[in-house]
């Protein structure tokens, strides 16, 4: 069962929220919309859901147009990121809400709200009403809620940002293994790149109402489609410089420049912009070709697993991340290894080139 | 500018405390130097507001003092502390402009306009804000408006610290890093104390040069971030640290080495006193194992992509064992034996760090 955006837009008053997208979702695993706050994530979900109409297009779900059904026959469930419960209820009740709406015999939703319980580890506590919670324990009970009924069509609304970072940590690895035996499409939205490549499945990376590419998480990481994808799925942000390609040679500045390796080989001769991540600018050499970047060190972050090192090189401010402890003061020239063969060339319409 | 100094200090919400639990901080005596960078680092409800606002004077502790350079302030309120506070969502004058809103503090003191000009439009370039000084506050994005309240917090003389409660929640990810950055060059360059809230260990580590580690109303430990990552005083501080944290298996201990399910671990502090009795375990971290022909047998369960680094997830009967490897690494799909390594394998004692 696939959710399919057919050329869907939405306009409101004079302002486009989401330009034309067509996009086919992967059934089973997750599809993950990331972006920034403003993206376009939300309006996106709703759209899905049937909770917003497109201005232009259509909605299919399981080969049928349902663009115009109703959200309340789509069995779609959402989980928003503030915990949405009823304060009155208690657990238990909050998690068989859904289940009494259905009509389902009251053993099996005794049944059904004590296994969700169990995977969510909300036995002992299906008796609390939900002020009596921990944030975690809340967003747990919204979570077992939207996973009671089978929904066709799962939607989750970052549904793990307003959580402590270990909660998060715990939660982001357990949803994968909840969806392993279900047979529904599940969205999942993150501003969150690391959170992206743990979750897996597929990504797409939006920008300003668009899509700018959808395909299994790992590949839209490794070989995004253009600048702008590269941007929105890395944290910290990529760094990027304008280089010029001529005779075999790259490039970047006075003082920075290597022989075209691989792909780079066969890029015409002309202006580029390479856009390289963190973590292949290194203070230690790793045996890859690289070449070498002087840095002046404007912040370094230590953490004791990773050094992040924010840095200077002419007019570019730069990043460097590595394992272990890298110290370095404010101010210090700290020679940079950059590992020329994981930059990612971009033409001049920011399109990914080699 | 001062050195703060809590001295004995215990706090509980109730009128007539009993038992322990009944305290939301159990004793505690910390100095914090002053100009340091501190992060105050622990889950919800394990006492770290309260901590910080004994500080800033909005709760009076049940027990202990509160010194500022060796002056008992107590019972003297907060706005004669002279602590300036950023709050985990902006706070700031909608209607004013940036300008007004930084210089707000300023003119309410009476300071000279001359005076108030120049000092704002050092802090708003300091905070790159200088473009946007005459723009309304109310337009601005979540982190604009964040600078704002930090920038408030920075135009006064008088600050004796300048305290940040969750200051980064409501700010996207990719946005977090520049703001941190700033605070951390901020205060490498006019050297205030800071004491920053968070449950973000990313946040702690790379801001601070001291954090407090806070579990349950106690302080577990205090250290720069590489002490606390590399030398876990407690299993709390090597779970909560680190991600994944520091992986803690329950074993025996013989010969002054970990005895894992028949398996001899070499560990960096063999125990010179008995530990019978005590609950025993083995502590190491997933950058601290690698695969080897020979060591602990497990089972890989899962391999998840970090882009930089791979987790992998194994089994040993029914401990969970995580370990880093590189993207490029191979991972043995069976017979996959783990060496620790013997530098970082801590043994710990009812949680705590084996003498």
């Amino acid at each position: 069962m696939s959710l399919e955006l057919r050329n869907v837009t939405k306009r409101v008053g004079a302002q486009t929220h989401i330009y034309d997208t067509s996009v086919r979702l992967a059934e089973g695993g997750f599809n993950i919309l990331l972006g920034t706050t403003l993206a376009g994530k939300t309006t996106l979900m709703q759209l899905m859901a049937g909770l917003e109409q497109p201005t232009s297009g259509a909605v299919w779900f399981a080969g049928m147009d349902v663009t115009r059904v109703a959200v309340q026959r789509r069995n779609v469930a959402m989980v928003y990121q503030q915990f949405i419960n009823y304060p009155n209820f208690t657990v238990f009740e909050n998690i068989a809400s859904p289940l009494r709406v259905a009509r389902v015999p009251a053993a099996e939703i005794t049944n059904r709200v004590h296994r969700m319980a169990e995977l969510l580890r909300l036995t002992p506590l299906l008796q609390r009403r939900p002020t009596e919670l921990s944030g975690g324990q809340q967003q747990r009970t919204a979570l077992a809620r939207a996973l009671v009924r089978d929904a066709d069509l799962v939607l989750l609304d970052e549904p793990l940002a307003n959580l402590d970072f270990k909660l998060r940590e715990e939660l982001r690895d357990e949803l994968p293994k909840l969806f392993a035996e279900r047979h529904c499409t599940i969205v999942f939205a993150t501003s969150d790149p690391m959170e992206a490549l743990l979750l897996g499945g597929h990504t797409a990376a939006l920008h300003q109402g668009r899509i700018t590419q959808f395909g299994p998480t790992a590949d839209v990481y490794r070989r995004p489609a253009d600048l702008v994808t590269a941007q929105v799925f890395s944290n910290p942000p990529i760094n990027t410089a304008p280089v010029t390609k001529e005779a075999g040679r790259v490039v970047l500045s006075d003082t920075v420049r290597w022989s075209a390796l691989g792909h780079q080989q066969r890029l015409p001769d002309g202006a580029y912009t390479v856009g390289i991540r963190p973590h292949h600018v290194s203070p230690i050499a790793n045996g890859h070709a690289a070449a070498a970047v002087e840095g002046k060190v404007l912040v370094a972050e230590i953490s004791g697993s990773e050094s992040t090192i924010h840095f200077s090189h002419g007019p570019l401010n730069w990043v460097s991340q590595s394992h272990g402890v890298h110290p370095s003061q404010v101010g210090d020239c700290v020679r940079f290894h950059l590992d020329v063969g994981q930059c990612l060339f971009f033409d001049a319409d920011g399109r990914l080139v080699a | 500018m001062a050195r703060i100094t809590l001295q004995g200090l215990r706090h509980s919400y109730l009128a007539n405390p009993q038992s322990e639990q009944d305290w939301a901080l159990k004793r505690l005596d910390i100095e914090w130097e002053d100009g340091g960078a501190y992060a105050l680092l622990g889950p919800s409800g394990c006492g770290k507001t309260s901590l910080l606002n004994i500080i800033s004077g909005l709760v009076r502790p049940t027990e202990g003092q509160v010194l500022f350079d060796g002056i008992d302030l107590t019972d003297v309120p907060t706005d004669r502390r002279h602590i300036a506070q950023v709050f985990q969502f902006p706070v700031v004058y909608d209607t004013m402009s940036v300008y007004d809103n930084l210089a707000f503090p300023l003119r309410n003191r009476g300071v000279p306009a001359p005076e108030v000009d120049a000092t704002v439009r050092a802090i708003a370039r300091m905070l790159d804000l200088e473009d946007m000084l005459r723009a309304r506050a109310a337009g601005l994005t979540a982190d604009g408006k964040q600078k704002i309240s930090l920038g408030r917090g920075l135009v006064r003389a008088d600050v004796n610290a300048i305290m940040f409660d969750e200051p980064l929640t409501v700010i996207d990810p990719h946005l977090k890093w520049q703001l941190r950055s700033k605070l951390k060059e901020l205060h490498q360059r006019i050297a205030r104390t800071m004491i920053y809230v968070t449950h973000d260990q990313t946040e702690a580590l790379t801001f601070a040069d001291k954090v407090v580690v806070m579990h349950e109303g106690t302080v577990v430990q205090i250290g720069t971030p590489i002490e606390l990552f590399e030398r876990p005083r407690h299993t709390f501080v090597g779970h909560f640290i680190g991600s994944p944290g520091m992986n803690v298996l329950p074993c025996t201990v013989d010969g002054g080495k970990a005895i894992l399910d028949g398996q001899r671990v070499t560990v960096q502090n063999p125990p010179t006193t008995a530990l019978d009795g005590k609950r025993i375990e083995l502590g190491v971290r997933p950058e601290f194992i690698g695969f080897a022909s020979d060591g602990l047998p497990v089972t890989v369960v899962k391999v998840s992509d970090a882009g930089r680094y791979r987790i992998v997830e194994t089994r040993h009967g029914t401990d969970r064992i995580n370990l880093l490897v590189d993207p490029d690494a191979v991972v043995p799909s069976d017979g996959a034996r783990l060496r620790f390594d013997p530098a970082y394998a801590r043994l710990y004692a009812d949680g705590w760090l084996a003498e």
